[in-house]
């Protein structure tokens, strides 16, 4: 049985139509790549997932139960985690801080509960090493690399045993060996049997470890195929519009 | 080996003196206590027990607002209503007390009615997003309407049954201490460490540095900014219960233009107006610096004109320190 299933969801804002219609099916220990021009409304699909604005119309199924996702922390407790792409990070707060932030740990008794800095450094440095990143827990974003930054929105996700990942453009702004180190995350994270939605302009990235690639244009799923009966050809000419639909 | 851990040490201690200078609270530090060293060989009136009371005194008040300030202003805000929320919260206390309540109802009801003015600074500026300047500017018009309404526009200088004690309060001393001193102490400390050390204060710098994260991470941002302008309105209130007492009577120009003073403060300690910067000290010593200023132009008998000229030189030196220290790119 699917995850992660989403039917019928449409998303208007004011006049815009960012959504038409979307249904999508999940499995636990898949990877589906979410491809699509800018605008064609991938971000606002997992924000949903993730969420951040109420669809329009349309239900979300996670593990068999409708839900109804009114804030972040809703998906959260469901187990979703996402990546956003804007990697949504503040800048004068340490990077274990930033890994923490809206679920940090505390110590203490009563309503007396302080930041267990200690513990959030370990944790983050932990997570880190897990990522290969070269990242300090103390460090503070302001001033690290695009990969650095990266490591600390991925590195987020990792805190909760989550079911879900939703990654939006994790690839954009790295390195081609952090690149390789954030794919093997990927298919790590599918050996462990979570459900994982990459949002990638990158065809290679796509290509290299999604089992399946949807393609949204203009608010509407266009296509959805097994990564191995399609082509880089194919999806691209489904993203410009140049094939209508599969 | 030796050599190693010598050249760790060595790159230990500089990272520290570079972190400090690096702080601009420390340079405010030090042109206070320079201020201060000038002032005590130019002069034999300042190094006196009486002149440094009443200096310490004379910025309790404006530092304790500062407080509440430097929280709003790390949390991206600004509030432009504290000199009228205090003068509110001294008539209120003023009123209640001259109706023949104690000192703690006549308390009670000057904080309640400071934070009912921080939670309708606050509702209007996360619910209705109604820029906090133009709220809080709106509010500094209002909160002092109301207290002339509320007295009258009468002077009130008779506290019935508790006099003695709020007198005592706002104007009296501990250990040599005025009492308004060992409050800011007490408030600064509490203050300092609930920004380090609460999920409130890390979540205050938080969406002054980034608002649409933390929005995106699941924090409460509207719950958390009238809890912030409600914190302002708190040290305000606390600051017109005090200054009641030292002065002994309530006028409704009290604390008037003081907005000005705490936000001068604030900004000279290294708190950025941009959001998610700032620190209790540098609001403290800032603070403190205007008071020195202010009083060592009075001691060398320099017209009381030229204040403001050092006040408004201090604000833009602090902040153009700031801003060529933290982007040497923009240099062009
Ligand atoms: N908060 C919002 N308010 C209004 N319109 C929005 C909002 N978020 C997205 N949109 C609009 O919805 C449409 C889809 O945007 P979305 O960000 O989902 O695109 P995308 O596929 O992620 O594009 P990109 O590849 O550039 O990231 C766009 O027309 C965008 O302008
Ligand atoms: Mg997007």
């Amino acid at each position: 049985m699917a995850i992660l299933s989403l039917s019928g969801i449409s998303k208007n804002f004011g006049a815009i139509q960012a959504l038409d219609g979307v249904s999508l099916e999940l499995n636990s220990g898949e990877v589906l790549g979410l491809m699509g021009d800018n605008g064609a409304g991938k971000s606002t699909l997992v924000k949903i997932i993730a969420g951040n604005f109420k669809p329009t119309r349309g239900t979300i199924t996670i593990d068999g139960q409708e839900v109804e996702l009114h804030r972040p922390v809703d998906a959260r407790n469901q187990g979703v985690e996402i990546v956003y792409q804007d990697l949504a990070l503040c800048d004068n707060l340490s990077a274990a801080v930033n890994v923490f932030l809206g679920r940090e740990l505390t110590k203490g008794v009563g309503p007396f509960k302080v930041m267990d800095y200690a513990a959030m450094n370990a944790r983050a440095g932990e997570l880190f090493r897990d990522l290969r990143s070269e990242t300090r827990p103390r460090d503070m974003v302001r001033a690290m690399s695009g990969g650095q930054r990266q490591a600390v929105a991925i590195a987020r996700t990792r805190l909760a045993q989550a079911k879900i990942l939703l990654m939006d453009e994790p690839t954009a702004a790295i390195s081609v060996r952090q690149v390789a180190e954030v794919l093997n995350l990927i298919r790590e994270l599918k050996r462990q049997n979570l459900a994982v939605i990459l949002i990638s302009h990158r065809m290679p990235d796509v290509f290299a470890v999604a089992d399946r690639i949807a393609v949204l244009r203009r608010g509407r799923k266009v296509a959805d195929r097994p990564t191995a009966s399609t082509s880089p050809e194919e999806i691209t000419g489904l993203i410009t519009g140049a094939i209508e639909s599969l | 080996m030796n050599a190693a851990l010598d050249d760790a040490i060595k790159q230990e201690t500089h990272s520290l003196s570079s972190w400090i200078m690096s702080r601009p609270a420390f340079w405010v530090f030090l042109a206070a206590v320079i201020a201060c060293l000038v002032l005590t060989a130019l002069t034999d009136t300042f190094a006196t027990p009486q002149n440094l009371f009443n200096v310490t005194r004379n910025f309790a008040f404006v530092a304790i607002i500062a407080l509440g300030m430097t929280v709003v202003i790390i949390s991206g805000g600004i509030d432009l209503s504290v000199g009228s929320t205090l003068c509110l919260s001294a008539m209120v206390l003023a009123i209640v007390m001259n109706a023949g309540f104690g000192l703690a109802t006549g308390t009670v009801a000057a904080l309640a009615a400071s934070l009912l003015v921080g939670a309708i600074n606050g509702f209007l500026i996360a619910y209705i997003r109604i820029p906090a300047f133009v709220v809080t500017l709106g509010m500094l018009s209002l909160a002092r309407s109301i207290a002339m309404v509320l007295s009258n526009n009468r002077m009130i200088y008779q506290f019935g049954p508790d006099e003695k004690a709020l007198f005592w309060l706002g104007g009296g001393s501990t250990l040599g201490i005025a009492n308004p001193v060992i409050a800011l102490v007490i408030l600064a400390i509490i203050t300092g460490l609930i920004l380090k050390w609460t999920r409130w204060g890390t979540w205050v710098f938080a969406i002054g540095s980034n608002q649409h994260a933390a929005l995106l991470t699941g924090i409460p941002v509207r719950r958390l900014k009238v809890s912030v302008y409600m914190f302002s309105s708190l040290m305000a209130g606390i600051a017109g219960v005090l200054e009641a007492g030292w002065l002994g009577g309530v006028t409704t120009n009290l604390g008037q233009s003081m907005e000005l003073s705490v936000i001068a403060a604030t900004v000279i300690g290294g708190a950025n107006l941009m959001g998610g910067a700032g620190t209790v000290f540098g609001a403290v010593i800032g603070a403190a610096l205007i008071e020195v200023i202010r009083n060592s132009l009075t001691l060398l008998g320099i017209s009381s004109f030229w204040q403001g000229a050092f006040v408004g030189s201090f604000i833009i030196l602090a902040v153009a320190f700031d801003r060529l220290r933290a982007d040497p790119e923009l240099e062009d």
